[in-house]
């Protein structure tokens, strides 16, 4: 055992240590290469103006008033958007009849672009957060449905018989072999569903609304302050990447009884 | 029990029993395709019958039928003299797969049908319990599916199965995914359980020997629409000891009539070419 696992921690060692190396090297020529190369500041301004950039919108812009609205709004999106998308995909697997009556128009619905519904929700509800939310709750949606629906339909039929076997009422099938098979690549679907909520915010915050981070965004455009898109952009990330982690968290736990590697190999 | 395993195939009651048992389904094209024709047959008390015969010969869907999964387009499957209606709590069945579920420890496996049933939960640990002792497996009670190696994997399953403490143990060629040695052993430990507890069961097998070594009678089907075209009693003593029966001179006697009358040299020759068109 422990001789399998040391050439792979050292291989995990040499990994992290040639990240690390390429994340120095990046944040170097992102301060000195735009002065190197003779590009303006105002197209790309250096890694120090960012920062000091950051620092003022902090104190002056309320940049964590704006993260923090951004950061509701992806959450509520998110939640909504993935037990609606689960809720659904088990509705559509229980019932044959009622898929091949739906698919068409969820199919429809999926290939639209979800973020061209954001102006209309807006019309509809206003520059409030509620368009934002909606937007996140259809982008969410689709992912973690098409993979809920797609677990049950490749759930073994010889588990389900034998269930059956044992006399297990429908209810029975559902808890204890459906749900659980389900819950894998339920995952996967959350894991995008987290990254394209903070896409489906961004777009609903750049069209309409004076608070988040994509309002920040375009102010930041429309001001030619390009320091601020950088900071926007930045935090924007952060917002997802936390959301990602956060999903890869509660996976481990739920999904704890998976040998590790399956989990590890998608981060 | 002990005298169940002495004249295990004179016992009076019948467990087991398929009255002209038909299936048919309909093929791709709608047309119809005879599984298994008029399948009739019976398993006592306490016996072991194994069943052999050419790939895709319907020895499955007899398996299903058994279990009350699927339904005969003509004829019955009885239990204990009872018409197989549905899933039955007095039989269980066990396939090549091991069918663990992989959010579960073992010993939750093991408790899954018992726990359906809804056995009280003192009950299901303490059964869950001695089955894994029984099949040295206490020590990975809480260890999970992908954690053990297909022969302890194999033999969780029939932990499982024999948990809910049927009356007829169904089994779907249970052993033919494992590597050689471990069969062997796996065998031995089948054989062993289902004579101490006096168990009734139907044994589906592509493994000649499987069959003899194991069963107190063998019986072999035809292609399909496969039906049983030979009854052979397999007359050798200790039946509980599959592996102190492969030393009995008898056993090559069995396995030559049973090839014989499978035609095996005949039959690998047009599977092979069925490969080469398909």
């Amino acid at each position: 055992m422990s001789n399998s696992k040391n050439p792979r921690l050292s291989v995990l060692g040499k990994g992290a240590s040639a990240s690390l190396a390429l994340l120095v090297a990046f944040l170097a020529a992102w301060q000195w290469g735009p002065g190197l190369l003779g590009v303006p500041t105002f197209i790309v301004p250096p890694l120090s103006m960012v920062a000091r950039e950051f620092v003022y919108a902090w104190r002056v812009d309320h940049l964590l008033l704006h993260t923090g609205v951004t950061i509701a709004e992806v959450l509520a999106g998110f939640i909504l958007g993935s037990l609606l998308g689960a809720l659904v995909g088990y509705l559509l697997g229980m019932s044959r009849a009622a898929e091949l009556a739906l698919s068409p128009y969820i199919l429809a619905l999926q290939i639209a672009p979800k973020v061209a519904f954001a102006p209309l929700f807006i019309l509809w509800m206003g520059f409030t957060v509620y368009p934002k939310i909606l937007v996140a709750v259809l982008i969410v949606f689709f992912p973690v449905m098409v993979n809920v629906l797609t677990a049950l339909h490749t759930v073994d039929p010889d588990l389900v018989n034998l269930a059956r076997s044992f006399k297990a009422t429908r209810a029975q099938i559902f808890w204890k072999i459906e749900f659980p098979a389900s819950l894998p690549p339920m995952f996967a679907g959350l894991r995008i569903g987290a990254t394209l909520a903070v896409v489906g915010v961004v777009v609903g915050e750049l069209v309409g609304g004076n608070v988040g981070l994509g309002y920040l965004l375009s102010f930041g455009e429309g001001q030619a302050d390009t320091p601020l898109v950088f900071v926007s952009i930045v935090m924007l990330t952060a917002v997802g990447g936390i959301a990602y982690l956060g999903v890869i968290l509660v996976e481990r736990r739920v999904l704890h009884y998976l040998p590790s590697r399956s989990l590890s190999g998608n981060i | 029990m002990s005298n169940v395993m002495s004249t295990p195939a004179a016992s009076s009651l019948t467990r087991l029993e398929y009255r002209a048992a038909t299936m048919r389904f309909a093929d791709r094209h709608g047309s119809a395709l005879t599984a298994v024709r008029d399948v009739s047959f019976s398993v006592g008390d306490g016996e072991i019958v194994s069943l052999i015969g050419p790939s895709g010969c319907g020895k499955s869907t007899l398996l299903n039928i058994g279990s009350g999964l699927t339904m005969p387009s003509d004829g019955a499957a009885l239990v204990d003299g009872e018409r197989v209606t549905g899933p039955n709590a007095h039989v269980a069945f066990m396939l090549q797969k091991d069918l663990l579920l992989p959010w579960r420890t073992i010993a939750e496996n093991v408790m899954f049908g018992v726990e359906i049933q809804k056995v009280p939960l003192s009950e299901r640990r303490g059964r869950a319990q001695s089955l894994l002792k029984k099949f040295n497996l206490a020590e990975f009670a809480a260890h999970y599916p992908h954690q053990l190696s297909g022969g302890m994997r194999q033999r969780v399953a029939l932990a499982r199965t024999l948990a809910v403490n049927p009356h007829v143990l169904l089994l779907d060629e249970p052993f033919s995914a494992v590597d050689a040695q471990t069969r062997i052993v796996l065998q031995r430990d089948l054989a062993r359980t289902l004579a101490e507890a006096g168990k009734t069961a139907l044994l589906i097998t592509h493994d000649l020997l499987e069959a003899v070594t194991l069963s107190d009678r063998v019986l072999v089907m035809s292609r399909r629409p496969g039906t049983i075209v030979e009854e052979i009693a397999i007359d050798m003593p200790r039946r509980d000891d599959p592996i102190a029966r492969r030393a009995d001179p008898k056993v090559n006697d069995y396995l030559a009539r049973l090839m014989d009358r499978l035609d095996i040299a005949h039959a690998s020759l047009e599977r092979e070419t069925a490969g080469d068109a398909g």
